[in-house]
């Protein structure tokens, strides 16, 4: 959540804004290029010439997390990366979202049984937005984890939510 | 108080003391390179000890992607173990697939067909170019050269389109499994893979214009990470590597599985400078060398499968009954060449049908451990260089 | 040269030293004992007739019904141009080493063949093997803090890890297979 979230009633100047602020992030997502495993080749190819992510203005791919708003968790997260894995989602700006992609970051994975090293999903340590099964995913399965993740965002809004004044006086109670 | 510098084009470290400079102090310094880095090739992690610009050590650390391949290997039956083989080398899906079939039929004593062993010729050097197309394609991303990435990917998708129409993967296919392969080739799959070769055989030297005897590249990567061939055979690096030092070794003559025998082919090595248009500063091991011997051996895969097609036979795609086999007390050790290097399958039977101990000698778990060894003394900048020749991936690496 | 030619050199080299050759396998060993190991493994590097130049691979065994550990040592000799004799030898041979399972301590042969460094390291790692002058005998694929030694036989799978819980109560609760 970024500083200008939740800090303004509904009205017709916060809704305009809400379209514009929404269309930039959607159009110009980027991603940061964090391939572990398998995965990471298709995601390769979802940027490289056939499938070429840079259609829906994902194609950026970054190096640094600080640069970066989308992590596509691409493989196998290990109990010996997934430190490093959270320690580079807190390093990532405010918005920012996580693709978990393929079965081993939904879930474990083909290692979810024997996989004594294997973080059974990549949940378990942060916060996802959108899951993407397949051993490995098809590249249109990413593109549509994308959109999907596009349309998340074109309907988030800067307004203040009505429930988090309910909310917050239950919590006082 | 002496420091030291790097002569221009040696890896020679001179004590200046009493020069200029003499009176100069620097401090080490620790860069952590990796896990998360674009140019690591996955999640390789390397601490380097810098004085300046020049690294004096260069450990790697690994164990990222440490998936617990063997410990499966010891729980599941071999047939089911194939699917995880494929997650090792993930470039290499055939050939680590060809591998782990080959160990399990040598030790049960399974037959292959002969129509089975060419399919499987095909597609291990089918998969064989699309490895050294991505290799080529991310060596050029780590040099700083994005376009090569885009036309690897391009011809890598052509033959990613023959893999799905036979198998239905991408990239994980368990198509190669024991006793011969999964299904027979689909219909006129050997006219369009004719039609594709055509295609690529010319698309080879257009790559070599485009980054190989490119004068950036050519300057990035000449003379730089010299391996010697006594270096690396005491290293116990395989493939290009190895090649690239100069031995000519490859399992594929040198000890034929399969029906290797059957073809005519060379096996590219490393060339000193100036010869055959070789650039003139390129030395024998060098990262130069490591990127070209892996773009001649594709014009080499393909005269393998223009042979394969010519020779292949009718007959049964697999060998009768593969499935719940009982393996003996035993065991049994088989290399065989993955684009990487020498893949190795050691497998431990106890008379059930779940082997004892299943354990996978990576080539670039080999090749990576040679790092501090190469690096040095070698720039900063190189270090990338170094890594991206070596072409590892930590899938199998890991394990 | 042909595995028995091998083991009959190293019979009569070593005697006591080589405990048993198991030719009829579908790879032939040799098993030697551990204190002659590092002997032994310099002759199969320096010896003309052996020149194994390139350790291929290290695997740790766990013999667990013999209360004991192994180390499976696959050498092969490459001809590399210019370097003697073995330009012509392209032989694979295999060497094992028993130790017991309450002390396993191995001689390290990485001052031997550079390439056993890692592959040791590794052993260490999954088998708790412990190689005797190592040069830096830690672990490897694992973080460093891990517990216990993944592919021994009567390994326990960890519940969690820095808080991260390693299993889940469908797994618990299914039946084991």
């Amino acid at each position: 959540m970024s500083w200008i979230d939740n800090r303004f009633e509904e009205g017709l100047i916060v809704t305009s804004l809400d379209w514009a602020i929404n269309w930039g992030r959607t159009s110009s997502i980027w991603p940061m290029t964090f391939g572990l495993a398998c995965c990471a080749i298709e995601m390769m190819a979802v940027g490289a010439s056939r499938f070429d992510i840079d259609r829906f203005g994902a194609g950026a791919f970054r190096a640094t997390p600080r640069q970066s708003d989308l992590m596509i968790v691409a493989g196998t997260v290990t109990y010996k990366m997934a430190s490093r894995l959270k320690r580079l989602y807190n390093q990532m700006p405010d918005p920012k979202y996580v693709i978990a992609m393929g079965a081993c970051t939904v879930g474990g994975g083909p290692y979810f049984k024997h996989g004594y090293h294997v973080v059974k999903g990549v949940d378990l340590v942060v916060p996802v937005d959108f899951y993407v099964p397949g051993c490995p995913p098809r590249p249109e399965a990413l593109l549509e984890g994308l959109m999907r993740l596009q349309d998340k965002i074109l309907h988030q809004t800067r307004a203040k939510d009505p429930m988090s004044r309910v909310r917050a006086e239950v919590l006082a109670k | 108080m002496g420091t030291t510098v790097l002569q221009s084009g040696s890896d020679v470290l001179t004590d200046v003391e009493g020069s200029e400079q003499g009176d100069l102090r620097t401090e080490e310094m620790l860069v952590n390179m990796g896990p998360q880095h674009p140019a690591t090739h996955g999640v390789l992690r390397v601490v380097l000890r810098t004085d300046g610009e020049m690294v004096l050590e260069s450990v790697p650390h690994i164990g990222y992607l440490h998936r617990c391949a063997e410990k499966i290997g010891e729980n599941l039956q071999p047939f089911q173990y194939i699917p995880y083989t494929d997650r090792m080398d993930y470039l290499a899906g055939m050939n680590n697939n060809q591998a782990f079939s080959i160990a399990i039929e040598k030790l049960v004593g399974i037959e292959v067909p002969l129509r089975a062993q060419f399919i499987r010729v095909i597609f291990a050097e089918l998969n064989r170019i699309a490895s050294h197309l991505v290799a080529f394609g991310t060596y050029g991303l780590d040099m700083g050269a994005f376009t090569p990435f885009l036309y690897a990917f391009r011809e890598r998708e052509m033959i990613l389109d023959l893999f799905e129409s036979t198998c239905g993967a991408r990239l994980t296919y368990s198509y190669i499994t024991i006793g011969g392969v999964h299904d027979d080739l689909p219909d006129r799959f050997l006219e369009v893979l004719d039609e594709f070769l055509d295609y690529f055989e010319p698309k080879i030297d257009e790559y070599n214009q485009l980054l190989s005897f490119n004068h950036i590249f050519v300057k990035r990567t000449a003379n730089v990470g010299v391996i010697s061939a006594d270096d690396a055979v005491r290293w116990a690096l395989t493939g290009p590597v190895l090649r690239a030092s100069g031995v000519n070794w490859d399992l594929r003559k040198s000890t034929p599985y399969e029906i290797y025998d059957r073809f005519d082919f060379d096996i590219p090595i490393g060339l000193p400078g100036g010869r055959e248009g070789v650039p003139r500063s390129v030395v024998v091991g060098d990262s130069w060398n490591r990127h070209i011997v892996k773009v001649w051996e594709m014009r080499q895969s393909c005269r393998i499968i223009r042979q394969a097609m010519a020779q292949i036979t009718d007959g049964p795609h697999i060998a009768a009954k593969v499935k719940n086999v009982k393996l003996p007390d035993d065991e049994v050790y088989v290399e065989i060449e993955n684009p990487r290097g020498q893949l190795g399958f050691y497998v431990r039977g106890d008379g059930s049908s779940i082997p004892a101990r299943v354990k996978v000698r990576g080539p670039s778990f080999c090749n990576i451990s040679v790092l501090n060894h190469v690096g040095k003394g070698c720039l900063l900048a190189d270090i990338p260089a170094i890594v991206g020749s070596i072409d590892i991936v930590m899938g199998e690496c890991d394990r | 040269m042909a595995p028995e030619e091998i083991c009959i050199i190293l019979t009569g080299e070593f005697g006591d030293g080589v405990v048993d050759t198991v030719l009829d396998a579908c790879r032939p060993y040799a098993v030697v004992r551990v204190d002659g190991w590092s002997d032994i493994a310099r002759f199969l590097r320096d010896d003309g007739r052996m020149r194994f130049n390139m350790l291929q691979c290290v695997t740790a065994l766990d013999l667990l019904e013999d209360n004991k550990l192994a180390a499976v040592y696959d050498l092969f000799s490459v001809p590399v141009v210019g370097v003697g004799p073995c330009a012509t030898l392209r032989q694979h041979f295999a060497i094992r080493v028993e130790v017991d399972r309450d002390a396993p301590h191995i001689p390290s042969v990485s001052g031997i063949w550079p390439a056993a460094e890692w592959h040791e390291r590794e052993a260490y790692d999954m088998m708790g093997i412990v190689f005797d002058d190592h040069p830096n005998l830690t672990r490897i694929l694992c973080p460093d803090d891990w517990e216990g030694y993944p592919l021994r036989k009567d390994y326990e799978f960890p519940l969690e890890y820095h808080g991260i819980p390693a299993t889940t109560e469908h797994q618990l609760n299914s039946p084991r297979h």
